[in-house]
């Protein structure tokens, strides 16, 4: 497992969303997401984007009022997961155009869904834009893969799987 | 964006769910308020729910993600998510996954109902179904879920789309984690995802074989043998691949692959020549052809610059990379020096020269102004000290030290102090580096570190008078920090008539004059200066008492210094400043015995108690020197002014408390005479034979005449059973229970000042034999007897019986125990233990309670061996143990 955690909190230091791949209860998530909160934010843009936090780091971007935090293990590559968050927040982008924080809260299942289209059990599965918004697409009717014969309508999923 | 405008944005597209809800929360201004309108959501969807409303379900569940987001409970909603994933439909289906990878974690037996579910899902006919099952599946899965559904899990990996191979190779990441006898299922299917061109199916089948070559040697050697050369020709194909649209990064086609391939290399190629060599050609490709303008690429860089230092040696290789790090270390972006320090602190393990190369750069990054960067240089830092560089690097961390801001002090601080101790060359380099970094940050450094100075001080006997002046000069250009007034003042107790008459005056040295009433003032400045803690102005007392003596023109004064503390309001100062002002006035004719200089601390002692303290006492063969009472070894004509020595030298054996050889050898046991004096508890028996002695040099004025050995048979009238006293004042009559051969007598000569008689037992009472420990494969059982008169100290000896049917080879028992206990393990009787109980191993402890009668004993244990080669540990808690121990 490489990424431990993904939070997204906005300049007042407000969870807007948040992803765990290990069990913590929410007394330990609430005080984890203080105390990285307080670490993170208080940094300014020309220090570095790492803060090592217990026993492993934390690798952090900020877009605009959204602060974007991501746990992980020791040996990861912190570039790698700086360039990470930045093709979630392309992705989110090319779905919800011009992303904001309001979209990420109002939109928190669809945030999910894309962030599990990328990211399971703390390893990246798909660094594709397109194939990680398929199963978006489809819900929402707009299908672009005409040529791969397993995709249904919408209409034609409903129908089958009920 | 603000709200107005969002709704327009909204408008257009259909109301999320929970929108009035998020509103509501989102106009809070308390978080008071924010709990109402939680409470009142929860209550209207707990209401939904036992109305088992279908319709809205799924939009109470996404409200309910919400409401878990902030950090509310909402367990409640657990079983809506079963029953969500049981629908037909699939965004009701997406939703209750959704939830169940957020509300649920896999230890609840709710998840058990799932995973009939996912059974199901797992073979529907719809491969977005599929996909969702797999993601929940790889996310929750608990080890019996994995055993269930692993079958099913295979067959997905050669599932005909694309996506669902990637989800099912993650998916199985998840199972041969939790159940790693499954992994060589996966090794066959998972070698062949690295043959496909998806690159997501790629970058999840590099991983799940990586993470198989983690669980089992046997797929390791199966990937280095069969796949080195399939994933070197991947990788190549990838750097040279044209351009790609959906997968490029500023010029590269995805980085993410890239760095996964180059990981997964290293652990192939690590400890294997054969597999190093065959991919020398395409590292020096990446780490040569790769742009260094983008993060994307630096992000490769960095990942090709690790494999480098992991696989087995190539000099041309190893260069080229440590060449990068040096680019990297030269960057304006902090971000890739970062990496650079994190990168160069695993190269010095591969070559230490190198990174030497770079010592001046890495020095600049201990003064960068972002925090990251400078603990991490600091940290690399501290491993390229030698002998040979330690003064120059030293001298430049401690004027660093001056600048650098406070929480970064902390940590400076104890880095310069551990390096200073591990490397000085001499001594006089070691007492000056403490001093300055006394000066500068003392109020940083913990309390071993002073007391090592002192032991160090008290050691160099030809540097007392230059520490005492070097200190009393520091003293005077800082009195705020506390540990070098500490230190200072100790030293002036000791050694102040070195500072008065410039004694040992080295030729370095600026010459000084101090009175012998400037060295008084320094004392009484320091008991004054209202931040001093209780510990300096204790030993400030205790000082001036030393000095009265050395400097008899100014006893008045000090007498007078010494009477303001009389109504001092801590207990600790007050009875002090009674007890020694007692000494000036009454005691005349024993004082200078008293207040002579300290011996020389033991180092071997101070260092052996320091170890000893380690928050992990596993105790080892080490104990044995430190154990020694040498008080007993000493001539017989020790005066009184030994015996309160004794509370020095001796400390060791008398505090078990494993703590500070300094506190007790200062008597400053402050533990609890810090406690407000109404809750204060007496001082803990044995803990302080100073202030023991003096209290009864205090009492009935008819033995406020008595010479030394008055003071000693006194003790003996008052307190019975002090034998071994006896023992120490005249090594030749032994009193009738004398107990000279048992292991700690210095025990039984400070249980004897404790308030309450001590019980003599002649043999120590009988304990049945218990058994400490049983599994299936092994029993441990204790002896456990007492030694006559030594309640505080337990025998144990342990006997280990195989009960399986296979001989164990390395055989190691190890134990731990809490710091009011201290342990002490003698080597076994053997190392074999003889299968089906045909013999046993013995080995025998020895326990100390510090707190014997009050808590009783506990342990930890840890047994390791080995079985045909086969490593096994067990590990265990032994609780049972007689409550008197």
């Amino acid at each position: 497992m490489g990424i431990r955690f993904i939070l997204m909190v906005n300049k007042q230091g407000q969870t807007r969303l948040a992803q765990y791949y290990e069990w913590l209860t929410l007394e330990e998530r609430r005080a984890l997401e203080g105390e990285i909160v307080r670490k993170c934010l208080a940094r300014n843009e020309q220090q570095c984007s790492f803060v090592e936090h217990r026993n492993y780091k934390i690798v952090y971007r900020r877009y605009a009022s959204l602060f974007f935090l991501v746990g992980v293990d020791n040996d990861e590559n912190e570039l790698a997961i700086l360039e990470f968050i930045h093709l979630l927040v392309e992705t989110m982008d090319r779905h919800f155009g011009n992303v904001c924080e309001l979209d990420i809260m109002f939109h928190l299942e669809k945030a999910h869904f894309m962030l599990e289209e990328m990211v399971m059990n703390g390893c990246i599965v798909e660094t594709s834009k397109a194939n990680i918004l398929t199963p978006e697409m489809v819900m929402n009717g707009c299908i672009v893969e005409t040529s791969n014969a397993n995709i249904l309508t919408p209409v034609q999923l409903l129908e089958k799987t009920s | 964006m603000d709200f107005i405008s969002y709704g327009l944005k909204a408008f257009f597209s259909t109301r999320p769910y929970g929108w009035d809800m998020i509103r509501a929360i989102r106009s809070c201004k308390t978080a008071a308020e924010e709990r109402a309108v939680v409470r009142k959501e929860c209550a209207a969807i707990r209401a939904a729910i036992s109305e088992n409303d279908q319709d809205y379900r799924h939009r109470n569940l996404a409200k309910l993600m919400f409401i878990h987001m902030l950090g509310y409970p909402t367990h409640f909603g657990q079983m809506e998510c079963l029953k969500l994933i049981a629908s037909s439909g699939f965004p009701e289906k997406r939703i209750g996954y959704l939830g169940l990878m957020l509300l649920l974690d896999e230890r609840q037996e709710v998840l058990m109902l799932v995973t009939n579910s996912l059974k199901q899902d797992l073979n529907h006919s719809n491969q977005y179904i599929i996909g969702l099952a797999l993601c929940a599946l790889g996310n929750i899965c608990s080890a019996e879920m994995a055993r269930d559904l692993a079958p099913e899990v295979e067959r997905l990996l050669q599932f005909r789309d694309p996506n669902i191979r990637k989800k099912a190779a993650l998916c199985s990441i998840r199972i041969i984690k939790k159940v790693p006898d499954l992994a060589e299922n996966f090794i066959n299917p998972a070698a062949s995802l690295l043959r496909e061109k998806h690159h997501g199916v790629l970058i999840t089948g590099v991983q799940l074989c990586t993470d198989l070559c983690k669980v089992s040697s046997e797929a390791l050697e199966y990937f280095r043998e069969k796949c080195t050369e399939g994933l070197v020709k991947t990788l190549k194909d990838m750097a040279n691949s044209p351009y790609a649209p959906e997968y490029d990064i500023a010029g590269i086609t995805d980085p993410f692959l890239h760095i996964r391939l180059l990981k997964i290399l290293r652990i192939l190629g690590q400890g294997d020549a054969d597999a190093s060599d065959c991919m020398n050609d395409i590292l020096a490709q990446v780490a040569t052809k790769i742009e260094s303008n983008k993060n994307a690429g630096n992000a490769i860089l960095y990942e090709c610059v690790g494999t480098i230092m992991s696989i087995e040696d190539n000099g041309g290789l190893r260069v080229l990379a440590i060449n990068i790090l040096g680019r990297f270390l030269s960057n304006r972006d902090n971000n890739i020096r970062y990496v650079a320090l994190n990168m160069l602190m695993k190269a010095i393990m591969v070559d230490a020269q190198a990174v030497q190369r770079h010592r001046a750069t890495i020095l600049e990054c201990v003064k960068d102004s972002d925090a990251s960067i400078r603990k991490k240089a600091l940290d690399l830092v501290y491993v390229l000290v030698n002998e040979s560089n330690v003064k120059p690097l030293t001298k430049e961390l401690i004027e660093y030290l001056e600048a650098s801001d406070q929480e970064f002090k902390g940590v400076l601080t104890a880095k310069i102090c551990s390096l200073v101790e591990k490397f000085s060359p001499e001594k006089i380099w070691y007492i000056d580096q403490m001093l300055k970094v006394l000066s500068e940050a003392g109020n940083f450094v913990k309390d071993e570190v002073w007391h090592a100075l002192i032991v160090v001080i008290s050691n160099a006997s030809d540097l007392h008078g230059y520490s005492v002046r070097a200190l009393y000069r520091a003293f005077q250009t800082s009195t705020e920090q506390e540990t070098l007034v500490r230190v200072a003042v100790w030293c002036i107790g000791e050694y102040g008539d070195m500072l008065v008459n410039n004694v040992g005056m080295l030729d370095i040295e600026e010459p000084i004059t101090v009175t012998e009433s400037d060295a008084v003032d320094a004392l009484e400045v320091s008991i004054k200066r209202h931040n001093s803690d209780l510990t300096t102005k204790a030993m400030a007392l205790i000082a001036l008492l030393k000095l009265s003596s050395r400097f008899p023109s100014c006893s008045e004064r000090i007498k007078d210094i010494i009477l303001q503390n009389k109504r001092s309001f801590v207990l600790e100062l007050q009875q002090r400043s009674i007890e020694f002002n007692c000494i000036l006035q009454k005691h005349q004719n024993i004082r200078s015995a008293l207040v002579e200089r300290m011996p020389v601390l033991d180092e071997a002692t101070f260092s052996g108690r320091r170890a000893g303290s380690l928050p992990t006492s596993v105790s080892t063969s080490t104990g044995t020197a430190r154990n020694l009472p040498n008080g007993i070894a000493k001539p017989a004509a020790a005066p009184v002014a030994d015996l309160l020595d004794l509370s020095s030298d001796d400390a060791p054996a008398p505090s078990s408390s494993g703590g500070d050889f300094l506190q007790d050898l200062l008597g400053v046991d402050l533990s609890s005479a810090s406690a407000p004096p109404g809750t204060s508890q007496p001082p803990k028996a044995g803990t302080d034979v100073l202030l023991d002695l003096l209290s009864i040099g205090t009492s009935p004025p008819a033995q406020s005449s008595s010479s030394a050995s008055n003071i000693l048979s006194s003790i003996q009238d008052d307190k019975a059973s002090l034998a071994n006293l006896n023992g120490l004042a005249s090594l030749t009559s032994l009193s009738p229970n004398a107990t000279s051969a048992s292991p700690a007598p210095m025990m039984d000569l400070l249980d004897g000042f404790g308030p309450s008689p001590q019980k003599k037992e002649e043999n120590g009472p009988a304990y049945p034999s218990l058994v400490a420990y049983e599994s299936s494969t092994l029993r441990m059982t204790f002896n456990i007897s007492k030694q006559p008169g030594n309640p505080q100290t337990t025998l144990i000896q342990a006997i280990f019986t195989n009960l399986s049917p296979n001989v164990y080879n390395d055989f190691l028992f190890q134990a731990a125990v809490p710091k009011f206990l201290q342990l002490h393990l003698d080597p076994a009787s053997s190392n074999t233990l003889p299968a089906s109980g045909n013999g046993s191993i013995t080995q025998s402890m020895k326990v100390t309670n510090s707190q014997h009668g009050k808590k009783s004993l506990v342990m930890r244990i840890r047994i390791a061996y080995k079985i045909n080669n086969k490593d096994v540990l067990e590990e265990g808690q032994v609780s049972n143990f007689p409550r008197d121990l």
